[in-house]
């Protein structure tokens, strides 16, 4: 018996893209259009730039917001004592108080480590306290902070947190009488000295070095009150008013980080207490799919399935029409 | 000949300079660097960005050179210095969409096409490094709005652990970034992006055919 051998199935493959310096030429002048381009872009900076300017809102000092809101500062300052500020229970890379976001089973966080070492309690508010001078209240109050322990510093704090928070507006002089300890005493010379405008130098070189170019300090404890957050969400800028991609005044921002911005706005991420590490997940899943679209079949397809590129080339198509089957 | 041409000692081909001479103009074949011709079918608007990018970058470095001579602050206490800032502000705006339109421009041309898929991937790292030089631009402004954009910056970079060791809150490194690091990194990506686009030439259009074979199709030649 004889057997025919089948015919390889006819496969179509697509035809490879050419080489381009096998195509007809036209002079064309790089360097002529380098230079236009050079001079147009010019143009069009400084016609920006004079019509429009550019936003300078001066940054919040300590003395700034103890003079806005001295009832924030006191409150937050009783909060870095009793450990409920963000910054206290924030975990890496500031302390260990928590373990931090998760993506997925991945403790990214974590495994970033405590590398920026801040105690809030000490760091942001009794060390600054204990380089006053001149203040024997103050003094005494600190000397009784440290002579107790945790647990009695943690009550005191706390409980003194708890009665600001129920007083009318915050209102240190409103609130009811109580357990405190040397808390109050504390919280008030801490106003003090932040309204003196001596405490950013204090946070900004308290690890030690003359040039303070370091803010973690005083940004941490400035963003653990609600000053700031208050100021900025006056301005459209909260974190779920578009903020991240958007500056002060009418200024287009960063509307490059649209994206990474948009996912906040929206469930899960939106309600999710891992948002920023979902977000920031996700984020780096599509960068990377944008990077390997010309390995990606369907995605690298998209051109061709909506053709835009033939108005791109429309002369080029106009004049090599296809071949009909 | 004369004696001295006698003595002469030729170059061995195994002379560094001779193989890194070789491979440059292998790279990118004489005449191809900054070639005075293109392709009749590069006959679009959308070209000009790419153009336009290179030029917009230049303005953003050039501004960006005059505000880091006066220093972090001089543009919050000078007119001058704040009409530069609001020079590099705007020019890193265009810079931006210019690149945007450019890069959707590439996609919808399938520019990857031919072997030319490291051209488009450095176009997508350029723009990423893009991104994060001008975020730390913004961190780097010394205002409120560096105060908040790094207060609400440090939890998403936090929480995937890069925050450990790019530290948002540290406006020293971060204007190390933004005026070192990042720019530097820019311009090394931006040039081998460049070299793969002359090394290639532009991208022919979907599915056309080189003029040879072309013709050859015409007379019902096979390709």
């Amino acid at each position: 018996m004889t057997t025919t051998a089948a015919a390889p199935p006819t496969v179509r493959r697509r035809p490879r893209t050419p080489d381009s310096h096998t195509f007809p030429t036209r002079p064309y002048d790089l360097v002529k259009e380098l230079v236009v381009a050079l001079v147009v872009v010019a143009l069009l900076t400084v016609g920006l730039a004079a019509a429009f300017s550019s936003p300078d809102e001066k940054a919040i000092t300590l003395s700034d917001w103890a003079a806005a809101a001295p009832n924030d500062v006191v409150a937050t300052a009783a909060g870095e004592l009793a450990g409920t500020t963000t910054s206290a229970g924030y975990g890496p890379p500031y302390n260990t108080a928590a373990d931090g976001q998760m993506l997925g089973p991945l403790p990214l966080q974590k495994w970033g480590g405590v590398r920026i070492p801040v105690n809030s309690a000490q760091d942001l508010v009794v060390t600054p306290l204990s380089r006053v001078t001149g203040d024997a209240a103050l003094s005494a109050a600190l000397a009784t902070w440290t002579a107790a322990t945790p647990d009695q510093q943690t009550a005191w704090a706390s409980a003194y947190s708890d009665a600001l928070s129920k007083a009318p507006n915050g209102d240190p002089t409103a609130v009811a009488t109580g357990d405190y300890g040397p808390v109050p005493t504390m919280s008030q010379a801490f106003l003090t000295l932040a309204a003196s405008g001596g405490l950013e130098g204090m946070l900004a070189s308290s690890s030690g070095t003359f040039y303070g170019s370091d803010q973690t300090r005083p940004l941490l404890l400035l963003s653990d009150g609600s000053y700031l957050e208050d100021q900025a969400r006056a301005r459209h800028l909260g974190g779920d008013q578009w903020g991240m991609m958007n500056e002060t005044g009418n200024y287009p921002g960063q509307p490059w980080m649209w994206l990474y911005t948009f996912w906040y706005q929206i469930p899960p991420f939106s309600t999710s207490d891992n948002a920023d590490a979902l977000v920031w997940g996700l984020m780096m899943l599509l960068t990377l799919l944008l990077l390997l679209v010309p390995f990606l079949p369907g995605l690298r397809s998209i051109p061709r399935w909506i053709p835009l590129h033939r108005a791109i080339w429309r002369q080029w198509y106009r004049e090599h029409p296809r071949p009909r089957a | 000949m004369t004696a001295a041409e006698a003595d002469e000692v030729p170059t061995p081909a195994s002379s560094w300079t001779v193989r890194t001479r070789t491979r440059l103009s292998r790279t990118v074949p004489p005449g191809q660097l900054l070639p005075d011709r293109q392709p009749a079918y590069m006959a679009s608007w959308i070209y000009v960005f790419g153009m336009l990018t290179i030029a917009a970058l230049l303005v953003v470095v050039a501004t960006g050179v005059v505000l880091a001579m006066g220093g972090v602050a001089w543009w919050h206490v000078s007119p001058t210095g704040h009409f530069v800032n609001s020079l590099h502000l705007w020019s890193v705006e265009l810079f931006f969409a210019f690149m945007v339109i450019h890069l959707w421009g590439k996609f919808w041309m399938a520019a990857w096409r031919g072997n030319r898929a490291l051209t488009w991937m450095t176009g997508v790292v350029a723009f990423l490094a893009s991104i994060g030089t001008a975020f730390t631009g913004y961190l780097s402004q010394s205002n409120f709005d560096a105060q908040w954009i790094s207060t609400q910056a440090k939890d998403g970079l936090n929480a995937v652990g890069v925050g450990a060791y790019f530290n948002v809150l540290n406006p020293g490194q971060m204007l190390l970034w933004h005026v070192t690091l990042l720019p530097l990194a820019i311009g090394v990506i931006v040039a081998l992006h460049l070299v793969l686009v002359r090394r290639h030439g532009i991208v022919p259009p979907i599915d056309a055919e080189a003029p040879a074979d072309d013709a050859a199709t015409a007379t019902g030649g096979a390709r």
